[in-house]
């Protein structure tokens, strides 16, 4: 029998069974910001451990409060960057070099096939998206990591998702996972890991293929994971040029976490896009999702663009290719929030910037922003949000406010209709 | 022996998830007492206060399917831990949250729905209340003159997790 990518990786990181069904693994990065990890670090402080098992595999980034709003926050901010400093972690990234770590950590290439990575931040899934069992774990599990470079996991089962078809116009990697997650629902892979396969996927984008797995825990999945291939070994090739002769010799050696064509899977769902629509969530959990001919028409107060979902300049392009020569519709305002600073640039270097604010957008630093409330852009009570970002929940972008998940295309065309509005009708 | 027990909060529905039980504004708190006052502020339920009675009694929470999705953040149980609360019973956790219950050395403990709907029974019992002993596996619950046990799985890891105190006390002995 063979095996699945995840069932691979846990082979080759596992360091030992403590008892049957539990796997301690081996970390080769355990990725940090400023939220989760302060207090394992202060717990570390006083416990007399203050220690790391490797500054090279340790990644930190302030990124969820940045620029600093209050005492509270540049208190979180300080803890971090003094620990960074003091243990010598070089991958730290400050104000100014900061940006969602789901976005960032991956363009510097920190990610790779194969890889076992932890973060305290549930959306760590992201990072499956190349070929790495890659998964969000609590303040205690990354105390550990950081102490000791391994971590606990429950050998979890693979969900095989085979999405076939072709992309319809104006349909993105974000309406087949909101899809997929309105057919398994919320906890369709609690404790499994969800593999994706097929013509729909190899032909996506890095960028699209992270928007995938990013969502994967909104179904309860432990990782996404994508299967590594030449559009990986193209993306990480800046980084990896000195490790390989070629790309053809990074393909062969990277190609051997791809999951065995006899893997033993939990579970098989096919998924055939021909026909899918723009798709948006329309309740308080992310598996409650419409198609646009169902919800178009559902009145909007503010249109936000970016995060860990979303906030890449792939997205950036697509939503400022439905903006151009738009305004935004008097009723609502519009956010946008690139997320790293090398998509900040590029966006101003393609002019994107100045579509988005020409149309009327405010520009923010590169942050988590507006996504859960903490900084800037929170809905007040009763207020309505057309967002592309992961979590719809109650009060997740202010108390009181309501948030409808979607595309940036679906976002675009919303900000110009002020109302929850069809991408197809601009491309 | 590794009991918990004591008054129990009734929570009626699936899908709480982490943002209803510690919202992400409090996120900024680097104390985990000063979590405590903001216990469940967002969940909204049919006879639920926030600022209750029966949450601030509660030792034990009883909830539905896929309790503690969303967010990993551990404030989550913490602001139960300061709030007095040291075990969730549920039908099914998230990977995470229960992960983080047994990770701080507390009780995310999965019972069939059919024990469930027998304890939500209970409800309305202002003497409400459940005895949790990890070591036997045994849950036995009082209310309204009635008494009732229950057996529970727990995996072997879980248990020793409970049983060290949490994981960075079990880990920094075997790793």
């Amino acid at each position: 029998m063979g095996k699945t990518t995840a069932e691979k990786i846990f082979d080759a990181h596992l360091v030992n069974e403590p008892f049957p069904g539990t796997k301690v693994l081996r970390l080769d990065a355990v990725l940090c910001h400023e939220i989760t990890t302060p207090i394992a670090i202060d717990d570390l402080i006083r416990r007399g451990k203050d220690r790391v098992f490797d500054p090279t595999k340790i990644k930190a980034v302030i990124d969820h409060v940045t620029p600093s709003k209050d005492t509270k926050t540049a208190t979180q901010a300080k803890i971090l960057r003094d620990w960074a400093r003091r243990h010598d972690i070089k991958d730290f990234f400050d104000v100014g070099a900061n940006g969602v770590c789901h976005a960032l950590f991956p363009e510097r290439g920190f990610i790779r096939p194969g890889y076992t990575v932890i973060m305290g931040d549930s959306h760590t899934c992201t990072h499956g998206a190349f070929g790495a069992f890659a998964a969000g774990i609590g303040t205690t599990d990354l105390e550990v990591g950081i102490l000791k470079g391994v971590c606990a996991f429950r050998q979890p089962k693979t969900i095989k998702f085979n999405v076939t078809g072709t992309l319809p116009k104006g349909v993105y990697a974000k309406d087949v996972i909101l899809h997929i997650i309105g057919k398994i629902g919320v906890n369709g892979a609690t404790d499994k890991v969800m593999e994706f396969h097929g013509s729909v996927v190899e032909a996506m984008t890095m960028e699209s293929r992270m928007t995938l797995c990013n969502m994967a825990i909104e179904a309860g999945g432990t990782s996404g994971i994508c299967q590594p291939d030449m559009t990986t070994v193209d993306y990480l090739w800046p980084f990896i040029s000195g490790e390989f002769a070629s790309k053809g010799a990074a393909l062969a050696e990277y190609s051997k976490w791809r999951a065995d064509a006899d893997a033993d899977y939990d579970q098989t769902i096919e998924i055939d896009v021909a026909n899918l629509q723009p798709t948006i969530t329309f309740g308080y959990k992310p598996d409650q999702v419409k198609t646009i001919s169902e919800i178009a028409g559902t009145p909007i107060d503010q249109i936000y663009i970016g995060s860990c979902t979303n906030g890449r300049l792939e997205d950036l392009r697509i939503a400022a290719q439905i903006l151009k020569g738009h305004k935004l519709a008097p009723n609502v305002r519009g956010i946008l929030s690139p997320a790293t600073p090398a998509v900040f640039k590029a966006a101003t270097k393609e002019g994107l910037i100045d579509i988005f604010m020409d149309a009327g957008f405010c520009v923010t630093n590169p942050t988590c922003g507006a996504c859960l409330g903490m900084s800037n852009g929170v809905l007040a009570d009763g207020e309505v949000c057309a967002s592309t970002t992961n979590r719809n929940f109650m009060g997740r972008m202010g108390k009181g406010g309501m948030v409808h998940l979607m595309s940036p295309a679906t976002a675009a065309a919303s900000a110009i209709e002020g109302k929850i509005a069809d991408p197809r009708n601009y491309l | 022996m590794k009991t918990f027990g004591g008054p129990v909060l009734f929570l009626d529905r699936s899908d709480i998830n982490t943002d209803e039980i510690i919202p992400a504004k409090y996120l900024t708190e680097i104390t985990k007492e000063d979590l405590k006052p903001y216990i469940l502020e967002d969940l909204k339920l049919p006879g639920f206060d926030p600022k209750g009675p029966k949450t601030l009694n509660a030792k034990v929470i009883l909830s539905r399917g896929n309790f503690g999705c969303g967010s990993s953040r551990e404030h989550a149980p913490w602001v139960f831990e300061v709030n007095g609360i040291t075990a969730v019973i549920a039908e099914s956790f998230a990977r995470i949250f229960r992960q983080n219950m047994f990770n701080c050395g507390m009780a995310a403990i999965e019972l069939p729905k059919a024990d469930l709907d027998i304890i939500f029974s209970h409800a309305d019992d202002e003497d409400a209340a459940m005895t949790i002993d990890i070591e036997a596996q045994t849950l036995n619950v009082t209310g309204g003159g009635k008494q009732k046990s229950f057996s529970f799985e727990i995996s072997p890891f879980d248990k020793a997790l409970v049983m060290a105190g949490g994981w960075v006390d079990y880990a920094d002995q075997k790793y």
